[in-house]
């Protein structure tokens, strides 16, 4: 294959991954919502569970969008420094998530800002959103999609605090959120949680833990602490499906962190929500590819 | 009209005062009849530009929700997925919205505030949550789209007006004496959310 062939390829192959993942959800948050259906007791949950199933199996048989907010597209890209298609990706990401769009079909979620017009086409100016780490001596990518819903995207918050805070003031930051529009953004929620330095470093901290699976922890011993407090105390609130009452609230809680300036503390959190459509895949450098979130896809 | 079917509590369009009096929140629903998809732009123009709504959603239904349409021959259209978006961007403008439109039932996500419990007591309507994100079975429960206004808006925008079947779980967050659900459990969810720091601040004195 030529540079060209291996480029379409590629954007053949992110297409058909976008449009898998607007209608079937990873592994493991099937699990986990099949495990939060069976410990909720009251008959409003059990409605609600049962609606969510049947949607998600209805969304496969018809092969449509299960959730009509398709999201706008963000990928993160941890790519080799020599894959070979370094160059060419960003606008590949776009170009597949044009071919998306009317393949899957998607939603048009672009608006363009000041002149306030849907592009109608699903991308824009810096949509979708390209997140990018580069990997020193590989030539292969790893990307994360996610489509980012309105719904889960509006709870998004960030500030500097001071250090007197502490983690006492991370703490309420994190649980204000849950109560004021948390319950709004289609409980059972992932909350991924940002500790930096200043608002743009925790708050992309605060998205990447959304992409983590579920069950994983943070490898420092407190800020996995931390985790289990906040899991544990989210659910205590008992928000439940939709946020109408249930002994649930989460499907998890996911720090990230990094070092701080000693007179700041950074802090973000970022919601996604029950249908959190996220999807991961490897590539080599010659196109051969591993899903991790999704079994039995072929794209 | 309200009718009883297998233990589900249907309303049909028309729906009347005396149809919703005995609905409280907390209860579940599901719609027959004819319901408009409504949101942000569509309330701006009525309430603030003050130009009529081009479909009459008099004693029926609107939905907080930005669909995926599927356009087909003839200017007919399929409802590929629709699910309800947070209804309270529509808070500012309901109130007016109701009092000028006669809508009866205000289906969408998440709670709403006091200008829409204002509406629900004196106009007597009611705002229902369909549970969100369940896009496809809300879309098999449309049977057909009839008609599509201010189109200039885009997709999601646009007035799709539909005949629905069965359309649910519709679950009542306002009723008609203005009880808000999700702001009664607000007050028990910050209670809880209290009790729930202080008993995680024991634990994260972090910096010495």
């Amino acid at each position: 294959m030529d540079k060209r062939e291996q480029a379409e390829q590629l954007t053949r192959y992110m297409a058909n991954f976008v449009d898998h993942i607007g209608k079937v959800l990873p592994d493991d948050i099937i699990a986990k919502l099949d495990e939060l259906a069976e410990k909720e007791d009251s008959p409003l949950s059990r409605v609600i569970y049962s609606t969510m199933k049947r949607n998600q199996k209805l969304a496969k048989e018809l092969n449509r969008p299960s959730c009509q907010d398709t999201g706008v597209l963000q990928f993160w890209v941890k790519c080799g420094a020599s894959f070979p298609l370094i160059g060419e990706l960003e606008g590949l990401l776009k170009e597949a998530v044009v071919k998306a769009t009317f393949q899957a079909p998607l939603r048009h979620n672009s608006v363009e800002t000041f002149d306030e017009y849907n592009t109608g086409k699903n991308v824009g100016k810096g949509t979708p959103t390209v997140f990018w780490d580069i990997v020193p001596d590989s030539n292969g990518c790893e990307i994360y999609t996610y489509m980012a819903g309105g719904g889960c995207t509006l709870p998004g918050k960030a500030m500097v605090l001071m250090p007197g805070a502490g983690y006492e003031g991370v703490t309420r930051f994190v649980m204000d959120v849950m109560t004021s529009y948390g319950l709004n953004a289609c409980p059972p929620l992932l909350v991924g949680v940002g500790v930096a330095t200043s608002v743009e470093t925790a708050a992309l901290l605060s998205k990447k833990a959304l992409m983590r699976p579920l069950g994983s922890r943070n490898e420092n011993e407190r800020a996995a602490l931390m985790e289990k407090l906040l899991e544990d105390g989210i659910n205590a609130i008992g928000l439940g499906p939709q946020g109408m009452g249930g002994k649930y609230s989460v499907m998890g809680v996911h720090v990230e962190n990094t070092a701080r300036h000693p007179s700041t503390i950074g802090v973000a959190v970022n919601v996604g929500c029950w249908s959190h459509r996220r999807g991961h895949i490897i590539f080599d450098k010659d196109l051969n590819y591993r899903i991790t979130t999704h079994s039995e896809v072929t794209l | 009209m309200l009718e009883i079917k297998d233990g589900k509590k249907i309303l049909t369009t028309p729906v009347s005062a005396e149809d919703l009096a005995e609905i409280r929140i907390g209860d579940i629903v599901y719609l027959n009849g004819s319901m408009t998809t409504c949101r942000d732009v569509a309330h701006r123009r009525l309430v603030e530009a003050g130009r009529k709504l081009p479909v009459d959603v008099r004693d029926a239904a609107i939905f907080h929700a930005g669909p995926i349409i599927r356009p087909l021959e003839n200017d007919k259209f399929e409802m590929v997925s629709v699910g309800p978006t947070t209804s309270m961007r529509m808070e500012k403008f309901e109130k007016e919205f109701v009092e000028q439109t006669g809508v009866k039932v205000i289906i969408g996500k998440g709670g709403m505030g006091p200008n829409t419990e204002y509406a629900c007591k004196n106009y007597k309507a009611i705002h229902c949550v369909f549970p969100a994100g369940n896009a496809v079975v809300a879309a098999t429960e449309v049977e057909e789209i009839v008609d599509a206004q201010w189109r200039d808006l885009g997709m999601p925008e646009t007035l799709w007006h539909c005949r629905v079947r069965e359309f649910g779980p519709l679950i009542v967050s306002i009723d008609t004496e203005g009880r808000n659900l999700f702001e009664e459990n607000k007050v028990i969810f910050n209670e809880r959310k209290e009790k729930a720091i202080e008993e995680i601040c024991k634990q994260v004195s972090f910096i010495k």
